[in-house]
């Protein structure tokens, strides 16, 4: 291992924690505005031209606001919560390739920071450790609330998987690779996965339905207790310890959509720059999905979330995943 | 709308049931229903509502301190003491109606005989604690003197602020000045006041 692998590594992660934290900081600013304009209002207009700095004033709010550990906490595991969340968001990043490899004065960058030959298996179990982080956090909290919406998070978190793992069994039996540069690759060859094959679309969209439930996003938004008033299982937490949780939740979003770009939507095809504007495209638009269901949909209620996973998802996936196998067999 | 449909007080019963279709009994209804709301396409008419509302962009927010909804006319807000516009004396002549139509008791006034016989406000406060802004003291004014002014924010430190006559009293440089402008809000007279007003027959 030489020293300039190092040393591009470190950069590497550097820039992707940076840029992601930086990217979770304007997903609120940008939330804010969306929610607000399909609702008719205006959203933050005071702090700075339009707004725009009311990220600033959030993050030194957050900073400087005191961190608060109540009394009849579990101390060590409430206080590691939130770093669980969020550090599981951002290892997932690793196996992503967020560009196509390009090259700046003579040396050729890979943007990804391990191409392990098992990403999406790597990515998929990264991010189903972050579930410890509201489980954990909503279970050391001392507060009841905290922990009814822990453990309906983490039903909810489980049974998606199922359907998350199975929805991306399909490209990967077409493919016959882990690695989502061969996804890459191979997309780039025969068409997007989403529109070149029929069980692709189909899981496809249960692979996108069931990353709202993995990030916790509006339809499947019961990780918070809405009607209860409270923020579930973060209601205990404050100052940068529910930062933390903020960052991990936004920087979640923009992994999957990353994800599900790559996987589904042809990432970033050639690899030509138009290819990886075409991606950031990709993800911009499922980043905005997310704010734009937030917006025009409901929650679910919990039991028919899990109806929804499994009697009416799972078997779906289930059926793609065979007759795919059919299909590949003949 | 006529009296008539004022004045009846039978009221018609227009209620309607919302159309609640029946609740799904076994597991296959159930489904089906699923699919049906899942694949009749209400999810996507509430996408298309909200990006409608996006594009369009017709926004209904005021930024308050910066822009403000006009009041009506008729607003009563905190009080004002009006000048007469030619000499800039008070029009307060003293008569004590608005103390004795208060019905929250909370304007007080002293008034003396001056060296000139005539009457002298010496001493007028409303107590803005129990002022229920009814607007009983501007309507009740034979002068025009106290009105309802439009200023509906009352911030202060103490709610002493606002209750002197002083405070209330038009400054005497504005007066001066003509920038007095005559209230048309509550108590007022109205615009075509002259051709309503019915002459008095003196043959009583």
């Amino acid at each position: 291992m030489d020293t300039a692998f190092i040393i591009e590594t470190l950069v590497k992660i550097v820039v992707v924690l940076l840029v992601f934290s930086a990217l979770a900081g304007f997903g609120t600013y940008f939330e804010r505005k969306v929610l607000a304009f399909m609702q008719r209002r205006l959203g933050p207009m005071h702090v700075g031209p339009y707004g725009l700095l009311q990220i600033a004033a959030d993050g030194i709010k957050l900073f400087t606001k005191e961190d608060i550990v109540p009394s009849g906490v579990v101390g060590p595991i409430f206080k590691i919560a939130p770093v669980i969340t969020a550090a599981t968001a951002f290892m997932a990043a690793a196996a992503i390739p967020f560009l196509p490899e390009f090259t700046i004065f003579g040396y050729t960058v890979h943007p990804i920071i391990a191409d392990v030959n098992i990403g999406i298996l790597y990515i998929l179990g990264v991010m189903a450790i972050g579930l410890y982080g509201p489980l954990l956090g909503g279970m050391a909290s001392n507060n009841k609330w905290s922990l009814i919406s822990a453990a309906r998070g983490a039903a909810i978190f489980i049974s998606y998987e199922v359907v998350t793992g199975l929805a991306l069994l399909v490209p990967l039996m077409i493919i016959g690779s882990l690695s989502l540069l061969d996804f890459n690759e191979y997309q780039a060859a025969n068409g997007w996965m989403a529109f070149a094959h029929p069980m692709g679309f189909i899981s496809f969209i249960l692979f996108w339905i069931a990353a709202f439930a993995e990030t916790g996003r509006t339809p499947f938004h019961l990780v918070a207790n809405d009607h209860e008033v409270i923020d579930g299982f973060g209601t205990e937490y404050s100052g940068m310890r529910w930062g933390l949780f903020f960052i991990g939740e936004y920087a979640n979003m923009f992994f999957i959509s990353f994800v599900m770009a790559i996987v589904f939507l042809g990432g970033f095809g050639d690899g030509t720059v138009m290819g990886a504007l075409g991606l950031l495209l990709k993800v911009a638009f499922f980043f905005f999905f997310f704010l734009w269901t937030r917006a025009a949909w409901p929650d679910v209620r919990p039991d028919q979330l899990m109806w929804l996973c499994w009697k009416v998802l799972m078997p779906l996936a289930v059926i793609n995943v065979v007759v795919t196998g059919i299909v590949m067999m003949f | 709308m006529s009296l008539e449909q004022f004045t009846d007080r039978n009221v018609q019963q227009h209620y309607f049931k919302v159309d609640i279709e029946e609740y799904p009994q076994t597991g296959w209804d159930r489904f089906k229903q699923v699919v049906k709301r899942g694949l009749n396409g209400e999810l996507f008419v509430g996408l298309w509502v909200v990006m409608r509302e996006m594009i369009k962009f017709d926004i209904h927010t005021v930024q308050y301190p910066k822009e403000k909804l006009p009041i009506g006319p008729r607003y009563r807000a905190v009080h004002e003491m009006q000048r007469l516009f030619e000499s800039g004396t008070e029009r307060c002549i003293g008569c004590g109606l608005c103390e004795k139509i208060c019905i929250s008791d909370c304007i007080r006034m002293d008034t003396r005989i001056d060296e000139n016989s005539r009457k002298e406000v010496t001493e007028y406060t409303i107590n803005l604690g129990r002022c229920i802004f009814c607007g009983y003291c501007a309507e009740v004014c034979p002068e025009l003197a106290i009105v309802h002014g439009p200023r509906y924010e009352n911030t202060s430190e103490q709610r002493e602020h606002f209750i002197l006559f002083e405070d209330m009293l038009t400054p005497i440089d504005m007066a001066i000045k003509g920038e007095q402008k005559e209230y048309p809000g509550f108590g007022a007279v109205t615009p075509n006041e002259d051709a309503r007003v019915k002459k008095t027959p003196l043959a009583y």
